[in-house]
């Protein structure tokens, strides 16, 4: 490989990495948000039910 | 009448077709140039990321410009992922300029080159946005200060890329003359391949993004209220 082909695949190579940090932190992104979605919906199964439906 | 916005997954996908594309274009079908050779290919990826870093700070600065005008929150959120995404490619940017230098120049940077010098000042003072806007509390007065910061940034970005035609620098090539662009016809083809499919990536990712951090927010708001 000559110099020009490294600088070259460096410059592509940093361009590609980049995106794929950004999609591997995008990832543990939405697996938090699945976690807390989880969550908040447990949150709200465990609050007494109130309206109309209360007083049977 | 509104127009509808592409799907993501269509954008996405058209993106992902593009990017191949360029890559046969640039490495198969555009020769090398006569004087730096191979190593010039650099210039298909750098110069599109310097022009789509500049899109999502002017992105940044219009959306922020909507939120002075408008108050409208959502604006906000817009604007911040317009800066975020620009100081993305504002490293992308320097980071494939500093290996082209390196390769056509054999240096990594040059303080002399007017060009460099003023994206390197455009990139720090969107950095110093983040630090702004995360000192202070979440509310309308952060949304204007930090509106206001993007606001003043995009004056620096006709600066910035008018810098080698108005200080006459000859370190920094200029290869987009009034002769129009100093290149074969195979090369301006790629590179405007080149450029639409990063624009388009940008694009995704900024609704990739958006979505997020919408998602991010409502859910605060929902917690907030099942916890009252």
């Amino acid at each position: 490989m000559s110099s020009g082909e490294k600088y070259v695949a460096a410059a592509y190579g940093v361009f590609v990495v980049v995106v794929l940090v950004w999609v591997a932190i995008l990832a543990a992104k939405l697996s938090r948000l699945e976690r807390e979605t989880g969550e908040l919906a447990q949150l709200a199964r465990a609050r007494p039910a109130t309206g109309d439906h209360a007083d049977g | 009448m509104s127009i509808a916005k592409p799907s993501l997954t269509a954008l996405a996908s058209v993106a992902a077709a593009l990017v191949t594309l360029s890559a046969v274009l640039i490495f198969v079908v555009a020769p090398e140039d006569a004087d730096q050779g191979f190593s010039q290919k650099i210039f298909y990826v750098h110069v599109p990321i310097a022009l789509t870093a500049y899109a999502c700070f002017g992105l940044g600065a219009w959306k922020a410009y909507r939120v002075l005008a408008t108050r409208g929150e959502r604006y906000d959120l817009e604007s911040y992922t317009g800066v975020h995404l620009g100081t993305i490619f504002g490293v992308l940017t320097l980071v494939t300029g500093a290996i082209w230098a390196k390769a056509s120049w054999g240096v990594w940077w040059t303080w002399s080159s007017n060009q460099l010098v003023l994206f390197l000042v455009l990139f720090l003072f969107y950095c110093a946005y983040f630090m702004l806007r995360f000192s202070i509390e979440p509310g309308p007065r952060r949304e204007r200060i930090s509106a206001v910061y993007a606001l003043f940034g995009v004056a620096l970005i006709p600066v910035s890329f008018f810098a080698i035609r108005l200080a006459n620098d000859f370190i920094h090539p200029t290869v987009f003359t009034r002769e129009g662009p100093q290149m074969t016809g195979e090369m301006f083809f790629a590179f405007c391949v080149s450029w639409a499919s990063i624009t388009l990536l940008a694009y995704v990712m900024y609704r990739v993004e958006l979505a997020g951090k919408r998602i991010d927010a409502n859910l605060r708001e929902l917690r907030e209220a099942l916890q009252t």
